[in-house]
């Protein structure tokens, strides 16, 4: 049976059902109905919910919860989230799994309140200090927003990694059906965590390593474990993309608009596909080049000014044309404004 | 007087020996305290207080469920020092970190450890915060009026006139305000629950710094809520003296603008 939620509550009740132990958040729109949500169903839960008193106290109350193994979770939106990247770096370095939320805005600063997609840049490069990476999770309805939440952090611990949901304003507002078809999962067992030095030897969280060539050390045991989780998590989503000669590549909120543009393109006999990374990073490269050594065509549809693209562009490593089209600054780009371009790809005239 | 002195020393000597014919064993290391080098400097404080803060997790044998969180400054090698398990938190962090580890774990004992940069610069709201939630959690705040690590450049709660890396005219008041004090800041929070000022510059002070470090650990474990135990502190290198000197200079001055005494005690 399904029901009908915001994307944001069908996030909340994903992480829930999946032995969410804490939350801590600090109120910035589009996402405050998850801290209002969470904050009467925690209690009911008897787990723990507190408003922080800054964005940056929430992260570090994750990254408290997050060393003594307890699944933990806050929820920001653009500007918030930029608040909480120092910490966001110190969890990558002390490889600590948990799960943050940004459910962006437009930007740049204080920018507005409606859905954005410019925050892509600062989640999948790395938007604190220091060589890191985070896995990066796009839902694109409700159901997604359930479902990932829900696999988040058997992702993060299986790796010890920060993972990262991007959604947008968009997502999380929006009512759609979902069916809340997961079920309680018994808790993973870590040999790392802080709870006690009883009966074994102590034990420290920690990204400071100044003895001459740990540092080098602990960076190189990342990039391994990074390289394992491009071989392995990679996701992305197919649509009509068999036969088609030109591959749009959206994510997230766009790639819903894609689709509709997609339908309008098949209806004026133009083959037209799409490619939807789900997982931002690892970036799905691979299936892109394969793509473009079959000769197709690329564009790239961003709810920014291009971003995105650049991985594209890397992906297809210059064998093939990519082309862009988005809409920054919290607007919406129509299904007409891409088949636009899509025609124009297709007629060889842009 | 020589002559007096030998005749003490020689008392002392056969009490000694007795004692080791005796088996007993009258001092020795904590056994939250391990047995490494520490990196800090001679004659710093920090020896002093890990000692008793160690000593205090023995004696109220919580060693087996503590979880520390150390700071960003020169304790950041805490982890190293301390056998019990211990957390790194970002700059000023610390009580946010240890609100996550306690909330989640009420039955772990948890206390942060962090200098005067890290609590009343960059965490000075982390800081107010939890003190205001009452978390049950306890504070060790080290105020030895510089940033120690970096190389003393003026901390919040550097003296009116004092001489640091970046004050090398003195602190002055007009241009970079007063001391904070904070005990007295947070002594006016409905939240906290014991805050006491104590010093290492003598004996009698340690004993007493023991004694309230004890006092916090124990408000902690019977549920109270938050405590947070100051402790005066000497910082010889970047002061630019002796270690005795500096253990003169916190007598004469620093406990003139921080006065010693129990700020509240709601136990």
């Amino acid at each position: 049976m399904k029901k009908l939620v915001k994307g944001n509550i069908a996030l909340c009740e994903g992480a829930i059902i999946s032995g969410l132990s804490s939350y801590f958040g600090y109120p910035i729109t589009p996402q405050n109905e998850i801290s209002s949500y969470l904050s009467r169903k925690m209690f009911e839960l008897k787990k723990v919910f507190i408003q922080a008193e800054s964005e940056i106290a929430a992260i570090n109350m994750v990254l408290g919860a997050a060393v003594t193994g307890m699944r933990s979770m806050t929820s920001s939106s653009s500007p918030g989230i930029s608040l909480k990247q120092e910490a966001i770096s110190y969890m990558a370095g002390m490889e600590l799994p948990a799960l943050i939320v940004n459910v962006q805005r437009g930007g740049p600063g204080l920018g507005n309140i409606s859905g954005s997609q410019s925050d892509y840049f600062q989640a999948v490069k790395g938007g604190g200090h220091g060589d890191y990476k985070m896995i990066v999770l796009s839902p694109n309805s409700a159901q997604e927003m359930y479902e990932f939440a829900y696999d988040s952090f058997d992702l993060a611990e299986k790796y010890r990694i920060p993972v990262m949901i991007l959604t947008d304003g968009m997502i999380g507002q929006m009512i759609e059906p979902v069916s809340f078809n997961k079920t309680k999962k018994p808790k993973n067992k870590q040999n790392w965590i802080l709870n006690g030095a009883k009966n074994r030897k102590p034990r420290s969280i920690k990204s400071l390593f100044v003895k001459e060539g740990f540092l080098e050390r602990h960076n190189i045991k990342l990039q391994k474990k990074y390289k394992k989780i491009f071989k392995n998590e990679v996701k992305y989503e197919l649509y009509l993309a068999e036969d088609a000669n030109i591959i749009v590549i959206a994510y997230g909120i766009a790639s819903r608009v894609v689709k509709s543009a997609i339908k309008l393109s098949r209806i004026n006999n133009i083959k037209v596909g799409l490619l939807r990374p789900i997982t931002l990073w690892p970036f799905p490269s691979k299936a892109i080049y394969s793509f473009a050594k079959t000769n197709k065509k690329f564009l790239t549809v961003e709810l920014n000014y291009g971003q995105m693209i650049e991985d594209v562009k890397l992906a297809v490593n210059g064998i093939t044309h990519v082309e862009f089209i988005g809409r920054g600054g919290g607007g919406v780009i129509t299904e007409y404004e891409i088949f636009k371009k899509i025609f124009h790809i297709h007629n060889n005239s842009y | 007087m020589l002559l007096q002195n030998m005749k003490y020393l020689k008392k002392y000597f056969i009490f000694i020996i007795i004692l080791i014919k005796m088996k007993k064993i009258i001092l020795s290391r904590p056994k939250s305290l391990n047995n490494v080098v520490f990196s800090y400097c001679p004659g710093c404080g920090h020896g002093i207080i890990h000692r008793l803060v160690s000593e205090c997790i023995d004696e109220l044998s919580i060693r087996e469920k503590t979880i520390a969180v150390t700071p960003v400054g020169c304790a950041v090698f805490g982890y190293d020092y301390f056998n019990f398990d211990v957390t790194e938190a970002p700059h000023g962090r610390p009580p946010a970190v240890a609100t996550g580890i306690k909330r989640t774990n009420p039955d772990k004992f948890v206390f942060t450890y962090q200098g005067d940069g890290d609590i009343s610069a960059i965490g000075i709201a982390e800081t107010i915060h939890a003190a205001n939630r009452s978390e049950n959690i306890s504070i060790i705040f080290v105020n030895n009026t510089v940033y120690g690590m970096t190389g003393g450049q003026m901390a919040p709660t550097t003296l009116a006139g004092q001489i640091t890396a970046t004050t090398p005219f003195g602190r002055n008041l007009k241009n970079e305000g007063f001391p904070i004090k904070l005990c007295e800041l947070l002594s006016v929070l409905d939240g906290t629950v014991y805050l006491e000022r104590v010093a290492i510059h003598n004996p009698k002070n340690i004993i007493n710094a023991k004694k309230a470090i004890k006092r916090a650990f124990q408000c902690q474990i019977d549920q109270k809520g938050f405590s947070l135990i100051e402790i005066v502190s000497n910082c010889p290198v970047n002061w630019n003296m002796s270690p005795v000197d500096s253990m003169k200079w916190i007598e004469d001055k620093l406990i003139k603008t921080f006065p010693l005494k129990i700020f509240k005690d709601k136990i």
